[in-house]
């Protein structure tokens, strides 16, 4: 089907996890709300068959607290990006994580804002080039996975789009937990973030993922894999440490 | 016997909203507006409703939305720099068609302002505040039992035109207390109107608004602020997007005449006339009495819908006039309309109170009897 995603994007990885969550939870399609706020990931919400509300930049958490309140009995998914929930919504996600509601927030971080173009975000490493960071990003980034335990979130995880079964499974466990859960979703840019940056296109963005995860590193010591990994020298590294897995569960 | 009790209009609006059916509040505190938070709050848990208080004005009215997604009837209150904030989520709900009420009690302005003082100062906001080409309806009630009525009737409004309804008044008609007598009880409100089978979302005649089924109800659909077709998905598709916009103001203006109507008092034999609303109003209706009393032949036209503009009332006081005086707290934004609606049938004279006082009827008697004497 038509969709706005670019080629060698790996949201769509996300997207087709999240079914198979659904799917593996059994759950009614009727009582599924999808509520996303504004970017790449959020258009995600538009390709799925369940109620979907495609709300402002950075309120999908408050537009989801006010359907969640109104229709307990749903199952109600937030989908946000890392411009999008933690720079113009990071208030709304602190307070969605204080409040604890049951509602699954699904964060893709692939450190940059790109559906615009590709300028900087909260996450872009320090040193990484964006539009509107041609000399390099000269601020820290945010640990969202840490930002959200300290609000309150009683379910925090992060996983790389490397791993697709992973990804799935932590989504189903994040959608079943009650109370609020986090899923910080490492995701890529290759058009922009990718292209700025040296960092190949998406086949080498998704196996730099890889290299990057400890966890995923230490699993597939001495397998194979096809593609060349394209690092350059003055790349910016993703924030050595970046744990993955389920981190927080209260 | 109908029981007799004082009311405050704060209260009043959020009792309008409880006998209307709202079951949602979400709201952020600020002055003069918190009385009908806190109201909600004590009353809307034994009702079975939810009151919850966000994290700011921006997410109060998204969650108000997004309980309207959900099929409730919800609303959020607030005042001038709140009002400021909400302006992208008013122009959301109007265009993804979401029925809900939004109250601005009106201080003084601009920024902090008067937080405590009033002021009409937010009329053209109201109108103009958000973004793009939206389609507004505006009430204006002028007493307690107006703000009851008003607010009840805000709901039944916003379900039949599917769009966000805004009602406003300046802080002396929020915090004023007044003898209010228990009206019998008020007529069933629609359900919203059930779409047909089958029938896409957002498939609707050139006048009239899309009918969408609450989520969880059984028809999954999608829904967007960008433009979208007859299904809600997106589309840039030039027809699609003209034909979309256009209904959404149409389907208000065909049918102009659901709205409140303006009031009017001693208007059929006068030579000069007031324009003004909320408390400027009750100043008005004093004067008018007085300047009658003292043989000068004087009328109110009181709007009680300030958008869409009363345009007709508008003109035919003005044919019959030969003066217009629009008593307004602020400095003078619905003069221009009432200039653009009599059409240079009459003078258009202004009464401008800004320093964070009511108009009084002294002013209007002074400004009326000025006005008729320029017009011998």
């Amino acid at each position: 089907m038509p969709h706005v995603l670019c080629p060698g994007c790996a949201h769509g990885i996300a997207l087709r996890a999240l079914f198979e969550a659904v799917d593996r939870l059994e759950l009614d399609a009727d009582r599924i709300a999808l509520v996303a706020g504004i970017g790449c990931s959020s258009r995600l919400a538009g390709y799925a068959d369940f109620c979907t509300l495609h709300s402002t930049h950075g309120r999908a958490p408050a537009f989801a607290t006010g359907l969640k309140l109104a229709r307990p009995e749903l199952t109600v998914v937030v989908i946000t990006g890392d411009g999008d929930g933690l720079a113009i919504g990071g208030n709304h996600l602190i307070h969605a994580a204080r409040r604890n509601l049951d509602l699954t927030c699904l964060l893709f971080n692939n450190s940059v804002y790109g559906m615009t173009g590709g300028q900087v975000a909260p996450t872009t490493p320090l040193g990484g080039l964006a539009s509107t960071a041609p000399g390099g990003s000269a601020e820290p980034a945010f640990d969202a996975c840490r930002l959200l335990v300290a609000a309150g979130a009683s379910f925090v995880a992060r996983v790389t789009l490397y791993e697709p079964p992973v990804v799935a499974d932590i989504v189903a466990q994040a959608i079943d937990h009650r109370g609020f859960s986090f899923v910080e979703l490492i995701s890529d840019c290759p058009v922009y973030y990718g292209r700025y940056n040296d960092l190949g296109e998406g086949p080498e963005m998704l196996m730099s993922m890889r290299s990057r995860d400890a966890a995923i590193s230490q699993t597939l010591a001495g397998k194979a894999f096809v593609g060349a990994l394209s690092a350059s020298a003055a790349a910016p590294a993703r924030p050595a440490g970046l744990a993955t897995g389920i981190l927080h569960r209260g | 016997m109908p029981e007799s009790r004082l009311l405050q209009g704060n209260t009043a609006c959020a009792e309008g909203a409880l006998a209307a059916g709202c079951r949602f509040f979400a709201g952020y505190p600020i002055t003069p507006s918190s009385e009908i938070a806190e109201e909600m709050a004590r009353r809307l848990p034994a009702l079975g409703g939810v009151f919850i208080q966000m994290e700011d004005e921006i997410a109060s009215l998204a969650a108000v939305i997004g309980a309207a997604a959900g099929g409730r009837r919800a609303m959020t209150a607030t005042s001038g720099p709140g009002f400021s904030l909400m302006q992208e989520h008013l122009g959301y709900a109007a265009m993804a068609e979401l029925p809900c009420v939004v109250v601005n009690v009106m201080r003084g302005g601009p920024s902090t302002g008067l937080p405590t003082g009033p002021s009409q100062a937010d009329v053209m906001q109201a109108r103009w505040g958000a973004h793009g080409d939206r389609p507004a309806i505006v009430l204006a009630p002028d007493s307690v039992a107006e703000v009851r009525q008003l607010t009840m009737a805000a709901f039944r409004l916003a379900e039949r035109f599917a769009t966000p309804v805004i009602v406003t008044y300046d802080e002396v008609v929020g915090h004023t207390r007044e003898r209010v007598t228990e009206p019998a009880t008020p007529a069933a409100l629609p359900l919203r109107a059930r779409p047909l089978p089958g029938a896409r979302p957002y498939a609707a005649a050139l006048d009239e608004p899309a009918r969408l089924t609450p989520f969880g109800d059984g028809r999954r659909y999608h829904i967007t602020g960008l433009f979208h077709d007859e299904n809600g998905f997106p589309t840039e598709e030039p027809a699609a997007v003209e034909a979309l916009l256009r209904r959404l103001h149409a389907k208000v203006d065909a049918h102009a005449d659901e709205l409140p109507v303006a009031e009017e008092i001693s208007l059929e034999d006068a030579e000069v006339a007031v324009f003004a609303f909320g408390i400027g109003a009750r100043a008005a209706a004093v004067a008018v009495g007085e300047a009658r009393a003292a043989g000068l032949r004087a009328g109110l036209l009181r709007p009680r819908t300030l958008w869409p503009f009363p345009d007709e009332a508008v003109a035919r006081a003005a044919r019959r006039v030969s003066a217009i005086l629009v008593a307004e707290l602020n400095l003078g934004q619905l003069a221009g309309e009432v200039a653009r609606a009599a059409a240079g049938a009459c003078r258009i004279e202004r009464l401008n109170r800004v320093d964070g006082a009511p108009i009084t009827p002294a002013q209007v008697l002074e400004a009326l009897r000025a006005a008729a004497v320029v017009a011998r």
